[in-house]
């Protein structure tokens, strides 16, 4: 049994088919790639497993329990974690408070406690900002802990983004294009976090558009193109499967190359 | 500073600044005036700077308040309990009443909440062997100056509904701080800036709105059972459409983010037509005219542009 | 049965007048995004002005077009000096730019004019036409049939003309509407110049059969406001239907319930409609993007 399974789900908007019944399953310690070209339908199945979105088939099962239509914050209690691809930050904290926001389910002060400022009401607070600092850390922004989120860079953001999911404790992470905006220095660093996340045995689920990155790191991989799936496999299955480089390193290619002409 | 103790001493001195400088007791009903609405706003504070919701009909969470302090002295309840009472109702119908209203957003919401208030100011118009109808009812007295009394302190009744409103609206701000600063404060305001995200992180969106419009209730009754007590009667319009559109501005004009703003959107919308009086027929155009000009020019609010006023002079300074 | 239908004409005329405030929040939603809380001045702003001219003894005729030029104007300048300006601003800005965009508006009425009820008589006299047993005031037809004739026109307008077809540019998406070079702020002076128009218009037939004064806006907006909803926002044709289900509603309330409570009618309705189906009758349901 599988940490993450994902039977048959679909979603149609106005009649298209963004996702089409997809089927996979991820393993806990290893990193499970989702690829494909622009519009294939990567973020809206993040969607459709995460509980954002409700799907119109297909069922999710975490570690053989169906989830499918629970929503997004009770996937959070059974350890789902996620960023996002269109950042989800909370701009008007501070990238501390981001973080700590994450420590919401560990948090057990009850709402009266909360607003006489009681001593298990702190006690929560600095417990929450003990873990926040050291996730802020590991993603390299402990010196911007206490900066607006709204002052930091987008590469900066989206490390931001995975601190907070990972004080969750999540057993389950789902990683919506990471490395976007992030230098040749910073991706590296990205790409080593998420290995040693995966190492930690969670269950990682990248969609990542650097095929270097992708080829590097994961255990897995599936390719999606119009919303199905069209392979799935080992990295080295991937790179020579005909009908990816057609739909995905084909389209890819052609784009670059009317890039560099224009 | 820590942020509990700086609200506290800020607001206490405001209330003690007050007591001093005022110079009879009419300035002693205005300032109760204020730290009366300060409460209800920083209800609004909690609902709409901390979570970004929008009501138009918090009036009637209001009025439920004054109400209770006005007809359940009748029924024999003191008049102290029967605050506590409005508050629960109040309290309670926000929490029943939110489950569906808050699964609007935006403008169904306000649209939502204003019906909601309507309904109310109805049926306090409407049910007048209870209400007393569209003249309102009298309260039965109450007052504070015996309270001051009993520990030694003499003064006047404007005097000591002045102390009290104060003192009230003190702990409201308090505790407004606290819950901002805390787990569940984090929490309302993830949904304020990207419900996704806050549910993602195990935030229950929907029971995140229902507690702090529930709160909200709570802090707008209680500042109406103030209001019946401090004055003596109490009218429908208590909970009239205009009355929430009043809070929301106080909360937006003084900065919404911040029970601060809460404090300066009371003083200067409670104050303004006081100063008004000699010019009563021109008080809409004045207030309307506020309205209008401070959301164009200043959208966040008083508090936070001067702060980041101050904040730009300080790096100037700096930099030097 | 003539008793129904008495109340039945009753709800057609008052929702005919509805169903023109809705009309303007409409047309103002759409090409902007704003929902304007001021939508009902525009209707008291045509009936006073009406009702000051032909006090001072300027026939109908000419007193009830300089009215709907006067809630014009006042329409253009809401948008002018206080919407543009607002730029992208949150809801709750907007929310309060409006609101104090109605007070202000009252304010000034309550000078300009004065705080009495005023009316006028109907434009075909105040008889009452006898139909089946049932009474109906000759300037119910003027009220139905110009919402009619104005629903008819704005259709015409907006699918037929180049401006109009901006408009409906505009409302559709704005950002592609500039990349093709439509002169979206053209389309917005437009709408609100249009929205404010039909709301004197309407004040200026509804004042003879529901009478005026500087602080009827309120709720008149609050009740096109439930009809649009009901509606759906955004769409014309919801507006139409929405208006003259919360005007018959309010008409059933007042005969078999009791009359004290027609005004709360409007919002239960509107409260279970938002519960049950939170875009309205007609509005169209999305799934919001991440
Ligand atoms: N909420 C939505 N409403 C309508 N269409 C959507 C929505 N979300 C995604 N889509 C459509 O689904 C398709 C897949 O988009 P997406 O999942 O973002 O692709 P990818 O992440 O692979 O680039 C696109 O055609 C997009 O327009
Ligand atoms: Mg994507």
């Amino acid at each position: 049994m599988n940490r993450l399974e994902i039977e048959n789900l679909g979603i149609s908007f106005g009649g298209i088919k963004a996702v089409d019944s997809v089927s996979f399953s991820a393993a806990a310690g290893e990193v499970t790639s989702i690829i494909g070209p622009n519009g294939a339908g990567k973020t809206t199945l993040f969607n459709l497993i995460s509980g954002v979105y409700a799907a119109d088939t297909g069922h999710v099962r975490i570690e053989g329990a169906d989830v499918t239509g629970e929503p997004p914050h009770r996937l959070a209690r059974r350890g789902m974690a996620r960023t996002f691809q269109n950042l989800q930050i909370f701009p008007q904290m501070t990238a501390l408070d981001n973080v700590m926001t994450g420590c919401h389910l560990r948090e057990t002060s009850n709402l009266l406690a909360d607003l006489l400022g009681l001593p298990s009401s702190l006690r929560e607070t600095a417990k929450s900002r003990g873990l926040a600092l050291s996730a802020l850390e590991r993603v390299g922004l402990a010196n911007l802990a206490a900066r607006p989120a709204s002052e930091l860079s987008y590469g900066q953001l989206k490390r931001l983004e995975i601190a907070r999911a990972l004080v969750t404790g999540c057993s389950i992470l789902l990683l919506d294009e990471p490395a976007a905006g992030c230098n040749a220095v910073e991706t590296r660093e990205v790409d080593d976090l998420i290995h040693a996340i995966a190492d930690e045995g969670v269950c990682v689920v990248l969609i990542e558009h650097d095929m270097r990155m992708v080829m590097r790191i994961s255990s897995h991989i599936v390719v999606l193109d119009q919303g199905s799936k069209i392979a799935e496999g080992k990295p080295e299955e991937i790179r020579d499967n005909e009908r990816v480089i057609a739909a995905y390193l084909g389209a890819h290619g052609a784009a670059e190359a009317r890039a560099a002409h224009a | 500073m820590n942020p509990t103790l700086k609200a506290l001493l800020i607001t206490l001195a405001l209330v003690v600044a007050g007591a001093l400088i005022f110079p009879s007791s009419y300035y002693f009903r205005v300032g109760s005036l204020i730290w009366i609405n300060t409460i209800s706003v920083t209800g609004i504070v909690v609902l709409l700077g901390y979570v970004g919701l929008v009501s138009l009909g918090h009036a009637g969470f209001f009025a439920i308040g004054a109400y209770a302090v006005a007809v359940l002295p009748g029924y024999g309840v003191p008049s102290g309990a029967a605050l506590f009472v409005g508050a629960a109702a109040a309290g309670l119908l926000a929490m029943v009443i939110g489950r569906p209203i808050l699964r609007l957003s935006g403008y169904y919401l306000a649209i939502a909440t204003l019906g909601l208030g309507m309904l109310i100011w109805m049926v306090l118009t409407k049910e007048s062997w209870l209400t007393g109808g569209p003249d309102g009812m009298v309260v039965a007295g109450f007052n504070p100056r015996h309270w001051f009394a009993l520990v030694g302190i003499k003064m006047k009744s404007t005097e000591a509904w002045y102390w009290l409103t104060g003192l009230v609206a003190t702990i409201g701000v308090v505790l407004a701080v606290n819950l901002g600063n805390s787990p569940w404060g984090r929490a309302l305001r993830a949904v304020h800036d990207s419900d996704v995200a806050a549910s993602s992180l195990g935030v229950d969106v929907a029971r995140a709105k229902v507690v702090a419009f529930a709160i909200s209730a709570v802090y707008a009754a209680v500042a109406g059972s103030l209001l019946a007590l401090a004055n003596g009667y109490i009218t429908p319009d208590t909970a009239g459409f205009m009355h929430s559109v009043e809070m929301v501005t106080m909360a937006v004009l003084g900065g919404a983010t911040t029970v601060y703003g809460a404090i300066v959107g009371s003083l200067i919308l409670t104050a303004l037509p006081q100063v008004l009086t000699f010019v009563a027929e021109y008080e809409h155009i004045v207030l309307g005219g506020v309205m209008v000009a401070t959301m164009v020019a200043m959208r966040r609010g008083l508090v936070p542009a001067l702060g980041d006023l101050a904040h730009r002079l300080a790096m100037r300074g700096r930099s030097k | 049965m003539s008793e129904l239908l008495q109340f039945v004409l009753s709800g057609v005329t008052v929702g005919a007048i509805y169903a023109a405030v809705a009309l303007g929040f409409t047309l103002i939603y759409n090409a902007s995004g704003v929902v304007n809380f001021a939508q009902g001045e525009f209707v008291v702003i045509g009936g006073m002005t009406a009702a000051a001219l032909i006090a001072l003894g300027v026939p109908v005729i000419i007193a009830a077009p300089l009215a709907v030029i006067a809630g014009t104007l006042v329409g253009i300048a809401l948008y002018r000096l206080a919407i543009k300006p607002a730029g992208k601003a949150p809801l709750v800005s907007l929310v309060i730019i409006t609101i104090g965009a109605s007070i202000f508006l009252r304010g000034v009425m309550q000078v300009v004019f004065d705080k009495q009820i005023h009316r006028y008589e109907g434009f075909s006299g105040d008889d009452a036409l006898r139909f089946l047993g049932a009474t109906l005031l000759p300037q119910s037809l003027w009220i139905i049939g110009g919402s009619f004739v104005v629903f008819a026109a704005l259709a015409w307008f907006i699918g037929h003309t180049h401006a109009g077809r901006g408009i409906r540019a505009t409302a559709s998406n704005r950002f592609a509407a500039v990349l093709v070079g439509i002169n979206t702020g053209r389309a917005m002076n437009l709408s609100f110049a249009l929205s404010a128009g039909i709301g004197a218009l309407a004040g200026v037939l509804a004042t003879p059969v529901t009478f005026t004064s500087y602080d009827a806006g309120v709720l008149m907006a609050l009740k096109g406001f439930s009809a649009t909803m009901l509606g759906g926002v955004g769409s014309p044709a919801g507006a139409l239907v929405g208006g003259f289900a919360i005007g018959l509603i309010e008409a059933m309330t007042a005969g078999y319930i009791s009359s004290d409570y027609k005004d709360a009618a409007a919002f239960i309705v509107i409260l279970l409609v938002l519960f049950v189906m939170p875009q309205g009758l007609f509005g169209r349901r999305t799934t919001e993007r991440v």
